[in-house]
Order: structure tokens, then C-alpha cells, then sequence
């Protein structure tokens, strides 16, 4: 069985969706920091299939998923740092009690 | 591989020995020693500042197999960035010599240097790759900057709201730019803007809603700007005038480069009536929100969120008076905005007090204070004698030189919205000047590098408005540099 680019690109676009969806939806911070992982590794693929499908003469999309590998580390750990700090003054995870600014 | 190349980047260079010997500062001084790192961070880049103000015209060039572009364009721009980031630095030597901070002092200027750093690669950058490690770089150490008050639990919430949107956003922009690549085979700025030359497809308009959304939401621009107020509030005062003024300001250099150099060969088709909505939603809506502001620091928010709107006029107007009153604008921006942000820090680091009416009757003790404020708020409105005003002055000359009348419509709300922001900026003047109270805020004696950053700033208030020579300068500068192939392609 051959397999097209869509057959790539839907699934990374659905995964793109489900991103959105648990970021917009999800009340656990560390639930919204997965949901954004699966938003930028939906990028990477996205990345690598145009890269494998389309243009395969060039590697410019498999460097810059490398690229944006690492970036996604490094937003990761910092976001998780901010977690573990807003924790230990609130003592949850929770996104609801981030209240305190607003309007 | 040719490492002659690196001498094409001299300013980046510098910035990095700067970094190099805060951290080298921070890491092996003797803790006795540790007091005077703000000094010695702020006079080396002060020393900086001044060795980048000499041009180099044989450096400028493309680096890396036109990954990297200097020339004299990229060389202003990042000049202004040294000078507000400077005028950061001195505001906040005091408050980083406080007995909460003081432990972390060498972070907060080695994240204040590279995220520079990252804003100079953001600006100078002819590749998306470089593109977006400038622009993480940029964003993400402000995250921890914005936490910097570790006993403040705002300081944390605001770090949160940052982080998440700002994570959210570069994802986005990260797919959009991944839509384009799929067009175009090419991540270098040239080959885009070649392949889709009077292209109009479903998937390019989508990319480049994309690519506006992920650096509008730096910019603040309107439907993405639910962060800003929050952050603001939230942030120290230093890491606020600092995410206020340099981030905002290298964000809309960096805008003016993509939109330009990549999709400035799709400007009718594709993202001239996006930005339009985005300019007038921006302008309106910041105006309507400042107005019901309490505290200083979200009036200033919503403030810059509007301003921010008369920044993308300049890019909207698409020719060179354009470009250059943009540039202009920016370094208008950033001395008002600092003025005013300074005085804040002054007021709230000896009273804590960071509302309008605590502000009351501030002239009768604190007249030096009051009338740097006033002048700041006069300069963001925009009333004549001032930088302010002239700097929206040559944005709404450019965009009238387009001579569409889509364009007379945005520029006559743009003007509207002038009017209205007089309000809310006079208010401040009035609660200083006209009201009593009964608790005023005491003299102040503020430290002689916060006076001296709010002297810098009010001098640049005055005289940037009045030396012509400046905007004739910037003009010239764009003029000679082709950062802008797209004026040639719209015409």
C-alpha cells in the first residue's frame, strides 16, 4: 500500500486540533503544557512530510524539525519551572486559580 | 566553512562579549562584589551602545548563505533597541540592588541581554529557521523575567499566562510556517517571496493569518492580545517597561521584515485587508479598554496595545515613508513609554502605590516626577510640541501616500482614535496636576541613575521631535537599503 501525503498530513492536522482543543479546555497546567507538546510535535510532522514528500532533493524540513525539537525542550522546561513555582505558593495545579489579574 | 563571516554580525558579537562578561561577573566575583554587577552590566552596555552607534558600512552583507542579513536599515533598528534597553538597565540598577531581588540581580541582565540578542537575530534573520530561534529566544527568558518577584504571587500568575500563550502562539506560528514551506519548497525569505509571487491559494492565505497571528501576539495586535493587561500588571516594573518597549519594539521590526521580504509579493491579494481589520480593531479596542483602567501599569498595557495599532499603520502604507516612520515611531515609543513606565517604578518602589488616584495631587510634592509623567503623556498622545506628535504625524503621511481610500478611511480612524486616547492620557495629567487628597505620595529622593534615565528620556522627548535631522536620517537610511524588494514588486 502506498502512502499519499494527505494520509500524513490529515492525522497531523487532527492532532494540531486535538492540541487546540486541550489547551482551550483542559484545567490541569500540566495537561495544557501536553496539549501544546502535541501542537508543535503536529508542526515537526507536518515539517518532515512536506520535506519527505514534496522536496526531497533538500533537508531543510527534517533540520529545522530538529531545530524546533529542541525548542519545544527547552519551552517545556521552563514552562514546567513556572509550574512548579506557581505550586508552591498555591499548592495546586490548578489553571482556575489564576485569577488574581484580570479586567 | 567560512568563519570570516561572522565579522558581517559585529553588533551581535558585541552584545554577546557583554553578556559574556556580566556572566563572568556574576559567576566569579566574590559576593562583596556582587552589589556593584548592576553598575558594571549597565556601563558595559552603555559602552556598547556607543562602539554599535559607529556604522560599519563594510560589514553589512549576507552571512551563511543568506540566512543573516546586516546593512544599514537592521543597523538603526538595533541601535534603538541598545539605547531603550539601556535606559532599562539604568531604571532598574536600584531596584535590583533591593533586598528580595538582589540574590538573582546577575539573571535579570543576562536574560535582559539575550533576549536582545534574540531580537537582533529576529531583525537580521533572512531564513525561517534563524527566524525562530531569534524569536524563542526573545520570548522565553522573559517568561522567567516575568516571575523575577518570587514572594509576588501576581508575578507568577503572570509568568504562567505568559508562558502558555506564548508557547501557544509559536506553535501557530511554527504551523503556518510549515504551510509555506509546503508551497514554496524553501525556507529562505528570497526563494518564498519568488515562488509565490501572485500566487492566491487556500493554503497561502491560511499560512499567512498564520505567520500574522504568531507575531502579532508579541506584538499584541488585537484579536491576540488577551495576555498583555495581565502580564503587565503582574510583571516587576523593570521587566514590564522592558516587555513594553524593546519586546514590542523589535516584535514590529520583525513584522515589517516578514511581511515585507516574504509575502511582500502577496500584499494586494493576501494579507492587506487582514491587516486592515487587525489595525483598527487594535487601535479602537486598546483605546476603549485604557480608558476603564485603574492601575497605572494595565492603562499602560491597553496604552501600548494601541499604539501598537499606529505601528502597523506603517507597515500597511507599504513604501518607504512608511518603513521609515515606523522606525521613527519605535524610537518616539520607546522614550515616551520609558519616561512613563520610570516614574511608575520610582513611585511604586518607595510607596508601592500603582493607581491613578494615588497619583493625586503628585505635582505639589513630587514636581519633577509629575511633570516627567506629564510630558510622557502628552508624547503618546500626541500633542504638537512633542516627539509624539510628529511621529504619528509621518505615520499617517505615509499611509496617505498610498493614495487608496480604504486607506483615507483607516487613517481618518486612526485619527479619531488620537482624539479619544487624549482623554484617558489626560486624566492622569489632571489626577497629578488638578486634585488634592489627603494621603498624597511624600517626596521622593529617587537614585541618580533613575533620574538620569528619566532626564535621557525626556530629552529624547523633546529633541527627537524638534531635530529633523533624525527623521531625515532614518529616511535616507531605508531609502538606501533594499529591505524592501516588495516596493519595487507593488510599486
Amino acid at each position: 500500500m502506498n502512502l499519499t501525503l494527505l494520509m500524513y498530513l490529515v492525522p497531523s492536522l487532527i492532532m494540531f486540533g486535538c492540541g487546540v482543543y486541550g489547551f482551550l479546555t483542559r484545567k490541569n497546567m500540566i495537561a495544557i503544557m501536553i496539549s501544546l507538546e502535541l501542537m508543535l510535535n503536529s508542526v515537526d510532522i507536518n515539517f518532515v512530510v512536506f520535506n519527505r514528500y514534496l522536496f526531497p532533493e533538500q533537508m531543510e524540513g527534517m533540520f529545522f524539525t530538529l531545530f524546533a525539537i529542541a525548542l519545544a525542550a527547552a519551552e517545556t522546561a521552563l514552562a514546567l519551572a513556572i509550574i512548579i513555582n506557581v505550586f508552591r505558593v498555591a499548592r495546586k495545579v490548578d489553571i482556575n486559580q489564576l485569577t488574581k489579574l484580570k479586567f | 566553512m567560512d568563519y570570516s563571516q561572522f565579522l558581517y554580525m559585529p553588533q551581535e558579537i558585541g552584545l554577546l562579549l557583554v553578556f559574556l562578561l556580566v556572566f563572568i561577573y556574576d559567576t566569579f566575583m566574590p559576593a562583596r562584589m556582587g552589589k556593584h554587577l548592576p553598575m558594571f552590566a549597565t556601563i558595559m552596555t552603555a559602552l556598547y551602545t556607543v562602539y554599535s552607534f559607529f556604522p560599519c558600512p563594510d560589514s553589512w552583507g549576507v552571512a551563511f548563505g543568506g540566512m543573516f542579513e546586516a546593512n544599514a536599515a537592521t543597523w538603526v533598528m538595533k541601535n534603538i533597541l541598545n539605547v531603550g534597553v539601556l535606559l532599562v538597565m539604568l531604571q532598574s540598577v536600584k531596584w535590583t540592588n533591593d533586598d528580595f531581588v538582589s540574590v538573582r540581580r546577575g539573571e535579570f541582565y543576562e536574560l535582559l541581554l539575550l533576549t536582545l540578542f534574540g531580537m537582533f537575530l529576529m531583525i537580521s534573520s533572512r531564513h525561517f529557521l534563524l527566524f525562530v530561534i531569534g524569536l524563542e529566544t526573545a520570548s522565553l527568558p522573559i517568561a522567567a523575567l516575568a516571575a523575577f518577584e518570587k514572594r509576588h504571587y501576581e508575578s507568577h500568575e503572570a509568568a504562567a499566562k505568559y508562558m502558555f500563550t506564548a508557547v501557544f502562539s509559536s506553535a501557530i506560528f511554527m504551523l503556518g510556517i510549515s504551510f509555506v514551506y509546503g508551497l514554496s519548497g524553501s525556507l529562505y525569505f528570497r526563494d518564498i517571496a519568488t515562488t509565490i509571487l501572485g500566487q492566491k491559494s487556500a493554503l497561502l492565505i491560511l499560512a499567512v493569518a498564520f505567520v500574522i497571528a504568531g507575531v502579532g501576539y508579541k506584538l499584541s495586535l488585537v484579536p491576540f492580545h488577551q495576555w498583555t493587561a495581565d502580564v503587565y500588571q503582574g510583571a516587576p516594573t523593570a521587566v514590564t517597561s522592558y516587555l513594553s518597549v524593546i519586546s514590542k519594539g523589535a516584535a514590529a521590526f520583525a513584522f515589517l521584515v516578514i511581511l515585507v521580504q516574504v509575502f511582500g509579493s502577496v500584499y494586494a491579494q493576501v494579507w492587506q485587508w487582514m491587516l486592515y481589520a487587525i489595525i483598527i480593531l487594535t487601535i479602537t479596542i486598546g483605546n476603549l479598554f485604557a480608558m476603564r483602567q485603574r492601575n497605572l501599569k494595565r492603562f499602560l498595557a491597553y496604552s501600548s496595545i494601541s499604539q501598537a495599532g499606529y505601528i502597523m499603520l506603517g507597515v500597511i502604507a507599504a513604501n518607504q515613508v512608511g518603513m521609515a516612520s515606523m522606525i521613527y515611531y519605535v524610537l518616539v515609543y520607546i522614550f515616551s513609554n520609558l519616561a512613563a513606565f520610570g516614574v511608575i517604578a520610582v513611585i511604586e518602589r518607595a510607596t508601592g502605590k500603582v493607581t491613578i488616584d494615588d497619583y493625586n495631587g503628585l505635582f505639589r510634592t513630587n514636581p519633577w516626577l509629575a511633570f516627567t509623567m506629564m510630558l510622557a503623556m502628552f508624547s503618546l498622545g500626541g500633542i504638537p510640541p512633542f516627539a509624539g506628535f510628529f511621529s504619528k504625524f509621518f505615520i499617517f503621511v505615509g499611509a496617505c501616500q498610498t493614495g487608496s481610500v480604504a486607506i483615507y478611511v483607516l487613517v481618518f480612524i486612526a485619527l479619531v482614535n488620537t482624539i479619544i486616547s487624549l482623554y484617558y492620557y489626560l486624566l492622569v495629567v489632571k489626577a497629578m496636576f488638578l486634585r488634592q487628597d489627603d494621603c498624597v505620595v511624600p517626596y521622593i529622593d529617587s537614585h541618580w541613575t533613575e533620574e538620569l534615565a528619566l532626564t535621557v528620556c525626556v530629552m529624547g522627548i523633546i529633541a527627537v521631535g524638534v531635530a529633523s535631522g533624525i527623521y531625515t536620517f532614518i529616511s535616507q537610511i531605508t531609502a538606501s537599503t533594499t529591505v524592501a524588494p516588495m516596493f519595487t514588486m507593488v510599486g
